[in-house]
């Protein structure tokens, strides 16, 4: 069987899989990294969206073999060291920006991205136009384009996370 | 009753957010058991269809296959059929026609979807390698899957014992009188209308975990549901025979229901059965594509709805008649949504004074139907808010005033309906009154000038509905079917320490129960907020209960946890009057503190919790030790939550596409513990309800191929469909739970939909357009102005 070596949240994991397998799989079942979920078989919902290289990818599209040599970032890799929740995490709690939390890993993720990609500011519409490619059956996504809203200045350094 | 709230009304933070941010929530497929194996289902790719034969030698030969299941092995064992908990009576007093639902197909397959081997398999890939070997020949058999093809004369039958393919004919209200007014009425408007098909779709697809201990001879669930005592007692009694001391089912982390996970569903049962055959864990997950051919769908109603009006517009009678489509089988609820949880509701907001409503359920080769966010009142109130424009365009009575003139008035509460339910409370001015106020109903003139310079069609619609929540007060749903009671359950258990562990029998799967059920605790106790906890989904924690739905879980089970609350404060009072040497009668308790009334002397609820427990001077002789409650609590009436939608969009008549511009709900859910969570509930109830209304559709074919069977073909709405949700209360408070709570979690699905679709005629009025039918997808609305172009003012294009 193929080997992959890659790092994921700051960690080495050499892991042999199938040629089908796919990134997910080998986050979930192989590194018990179940944070990071599956909604559909279709690539639709994005609840599996994880970083690869730094870029939001949908894991459940991505096959393991892909990744090897790469650099993952799962949900679980995304607060500081000392639990610290990174702006986008505190800006989604700070706004209710998930209720059954489902959707949420792969949310968060796809907006960190999205944020660290348009440092030149983004209008509602390009928040509601980036995240298109994440469904949330609870929100109705209101409270996490506020909460993305308010994570860009935050990520960007030019404030911290306001309260309403 | 204790009457102290205070906290309540903050919007606190919900302690449940850091685990799910963090990646650390525990949902039923994040956990794996030792030794566990892997179930993946083979079900009939056949709408209707007879087994011939079931070849299953190949996929037991394949590598790492542990078992092959099919119905034989079920039957061998006394496996009995999925149940029903809810039985209708037909007009002539004969009860609905209920076939069976095996857990396997057995000799006939009626969905396409339907389960027929269980195959089990150290690997899920294994599992699935092997289902690929099993041959199953199937002997086709006609199907209908829509509800004009299954009642058509001739049609083929779905289940044999259903003639016609009715499973009841069900009616309510009185038709003499009816008949009555409609004689002598001025006006008459009729409106045919259909109510779609819609996938529930929680992003967690459903998930089930069998497990079982030789030793002991228990069994474990964990499942993704709503409610876990029911799923006990449902697959405990009537499905495996398992008495309830030895089954244990848990519902952890669930990610959405909305509906859908209520009910007990056949995985549940082959993999707790299946456990016991193989004395090993058994663990099976729904694919998307899998969950959108075996999750209940929801509503598919078609109706015919007449109001008979006098020369003023006042309403004098409504006659409404529906066919409901209850899918191959009859779900849980199924047969209380077109009925008791739709056409009760056909009083709306108005004093109509006579109603007639006559329900035909049916069954046709598809999934079965059941509740889905609302669950009948949508369906209700589309049909009368669509009727109310609709009489407004056919009569010219405009159709703010319409409304007006027919609402139930604020001082005639309580208000019986003609058919059955009793409103305790509402104001339907005031939630009509601020919604036009905040949508800036007067200024929409200009918006839609505006509009039509840019070549935009701007509509507004309005509705205005009430709908009936809290399920339920028991003795009267049992009269009407019911064939359990609907009580809830709340055991509060106090730590020496003061800190307060609840138990409640609801289910928290998106609500944030853990979070309003700990303000209200901590509110009442006078204890930090961070010193309660909410343990829900666990039978073996918790006595019992009957779970989430219906916006149940804070009308029932809050009160539920006030009951218990009353007692641990009347038990703590008795503790503080002896250590304070005072009269019962004089001990007071406010803020976390038992005083002697009028004196400063006072215990703390710490001291009292601690004094309960480890003693050295206590009135043993009068109280047991321990500061402990539980408390069942049965509502007396159902709530009324009710309100006012506006919605503002703009159609582009070049591609038919609708933008929904602007939506205010102003909603009275009674009393509201935590804005932020209240507001998310109706902001996501709302998405539900524009989609419906927009952009849903569960599609069959003619021969009863599900069409729209994943996120690539059914279409959910996206960030980019969506506006933001202006949403305001009104409050009066529900007149008989402690609390004066109404419910929320269903309000938005409900108001919304005709909100929406009134907008999108008031859009194309100029096009002569009377109604659409959901969804008004833009290749519909794109046809009707293209028709319309052709033949200008065309009168009705009602029809899909």
């Amino acid at each position: 069987m193929p080997q992959v070596t890659l790092t994921v949240n700051g960690k080495s994991h050499t892991v042999e899989v199938e040629g089908r397998t796919l990134l997910v799989e080998l986050l979930r079942e192989k590194l018990g990294l179940t944070g990071t979920h599956v909604g559909c078989d279709t690539s639709q919902c994005g609840a599996c969206t994880v970083h690869l290289n730094g870029t939001s990818v949908k894991s459940c599209t991505t096959l393991a073999l892909q990744a090897d040599g790469g650099v993952v970032t799962t949900i679980e890799g995304l607060a500081a060291a000392d639990g610290t929740l990174h702006p986008m995490q505190e800006a989604f709690r700070e706004h209710h920006a998930l209720q059954c939390g489902f959707c949420t890993p792969g949310m968060v993720m796809s907006a960190v991205d999205l944020v660290n990609s348009n440092p030149q500011g983004l209008s509602e519409s390009d928040i509601r136009h980036g995240l298109e490619g994440n469904l949330c059956r609870c929100t109705g996504y209101h409270n996490i384009v506020k909460a993305v809203a308010a994570a860009w200045p935050v990520m960007h350094g030019k404030e911290t996370v306001a309260a309403e | 009753m204790n009457a102290i709230f205070e906290g309540i009304g903050a919007s606190v933070r919900r302690k449940e957010d850091l685990r799910f941010l963090s990646g650390r929530g525990h949902y039923t497929d994040d956990m794996n058991r030792p030794g566990q194996t892997h179930c993946v289902l083979k079900r009939s790719d056949r709408p209707h269809a007879i087994i011939t034969s079931i070849d299953t030698s190949a996929a037991r030969a394949a590598p790492g296959v542990v078992a092959v299941f099919t119905h034989a092995d079920l039957d061998a064992d006394g496996v009995g059929g999925v149940p029903c908990g809810w039985q209708i009576h037909s007009k002539d007093g004969s009860p609905m026609v209920e076939p069976g639902h095996p857990v396997l197909a057995t000799g006939r397959v009626r969905h396409v979807g339907d389960p027929v081997v269980a195959v089990i398999a150290e690997t899920r890939q294994q599992a699935r390698n092997a289902a690929e070997l099993l041959v199953i020949d199937y002997q086709d058999l006609p199907a209908v899957a829509h509800i004009a093809d299954a009642i058509a004369p001739g049609a083929a039958l779905v289940q044999e014992a259903a003639a016609g393919n009715t499973c009841f004919d069900w009616h309510i209200g009185d038709k003499d009188l009816v008949d009555a007014a409609f004689a002598r009425a001025t006006h008459r408007v009729k409106l045919d209308l259909t109510n779609n098909r819609l996938v529930p779709n929680a992003m967690e697809p459903r998930a089930a975990i069998g497990d079982y201990d030789a030793m002991s001879g228990d069994y474990t669930l964990i499942t993704t549901s709503q409610n876990p005592h029911v799923i006990r007692l449902l697959m405990g009694a009537f499905v495996l025979h398992i008495p309830e001391h030895r089954l244990r089912v848990l519902a952890p982390d669930v990610g959405g229901g909305f509906g859908s996970k209520i009910y007990h569903y056949a995985e549940e049962a082959i993999v707790t059965w299946a456990a016991g055959k193989l004395k090993r864990p058994v663990k099976w997950t729904a694919d998307r594509s899998e969950a959108f051919m075996s999750d209940a769908h929801g509503r598919d109603h078609a109706s015919t709805a007449e109001m008979a009006l006098d020369a003023e517009g006042n309403f004098l009678a409504l006659r409404v008649a529906t066919v409901a489509n209850l899918g191959a089988y009859l779900s849980t609820f199924a047969p209380a949504v077109p009925t008791y949880l739709s056409a009760t509701l056909l009083a709306g907001v108005y004093k109509t004074p006579a109603i007639y409503a006559e329900v035909r359920a049916i069954f046709t080769n598809t999934v079965p139907v059941d509740a889905y966010r609302g669950a009948g009142r949508p369906e209700s109130t589309f049909l009368l808010e669509r009727l109310l424009d609709t009489i407004a365009h056919d009569t010219g009575i405009d159709r703010i005033e319409l409304r007006r003139r027919n609402f139930i008035p604020t001082d005639a509460f309580p208000y019986q309906t003609p058919v059955a339910l009793q409103y305790d409370s509402g104001d339907y001015v005031s939630t009509l009154n601020a919604a036009l106020k905040a949508a800036d109903w007067d200024g929409f003139a200009a918006r839609r000038a505006e509009a039509k310079a840019r070549g935009k069609l701007r509509g507004i619609g309005v509705s205005t509905y009430v709908e009936a929540c809290g399920i339920a007060p028991s003795k009267l749903v049992g009269a009407l079917g019911a064939r359990a009671a609907l009580y809830e359950v709340a055991q509060i258990r106090v730590h020496p320490t003061g800190s307060v562990t609840v138990f409640t029998g609801t289910h928290s799967h998106g609500q944030g129960h853990e979070t309003t059920f700990a303000q209200l605790v901590a509110s009442q106790l006078g204890v930090p907020f961070e010193n309660v906890d909410i343990v829900h989904g666990d039978t073996n924690k918790i006595p019992f209960g009957m779970g989430t739905y219906g916006s149940r879980s804070l009308a029932v089970g809050g009160t539920a946890m006030v009951k218990a609350m009353d007692k641990i404060i009347a038990k703590g009072k008795k503790i503080a009057a002896h250590l304070l040497e005072a009269s019962v009668d004089d001990i007071e308790f406010a803020n976390g503190n038992f005083t002697v009334a009028g004196t400063d002397r006072a215990k703390s609820f710490g001291e009292i919790a601690l004094t309960a427990y480890v003693p050295h001077n206590y009135p043993i002789e009068d109280i047991e030790p321990g500061l402990e409650e539980t408390a069942f609590y049965d509502p007396a009436n159902f709530t009324f939550p009710g309100g006012c939608h506006v919605c503002e969009v703009e159609v582009d008549p070049e591609t038919g596409v609708t933008t929904v511009v602007n939506f205010t709900a102003v909603d009275d859910v009674g009393r509201v513990i935590n804005p932020m969570i209240v507001e998310g509930q109706i902001q996501g109830g709302v998405a539900q309800g524009i989609g419906q209304a927009l952009l849903e559709n569960a599609v069959y074919d003619e021969q009863g191929q599900l069409v729209s069977g994943s996120f690539m073909d059914y279409t959910m709405p996206r960030a980019d469909n969506l506006p933001n949700i202006s949403v305001g209360t009104e409050t009066t408070l529900c007149t008989h739970n402690a609390l004066g709570v109404k419910g929320c979690g269903e309000v938005g699905a409900i108001g919304s939909p005709p909100a929406v679709i009134n907008a999108v005629v008031d859009a194309l009025k100029d096009y002569g357009v009377r109604h659409v039918n959901m969804p008004a997808t833009s290749q519909k609305l794109w046809q009707i102005i293209q028709d319309s172009s052709a033949q200008p003012a065309v009168a009705n294009l009602s029809s899909n």
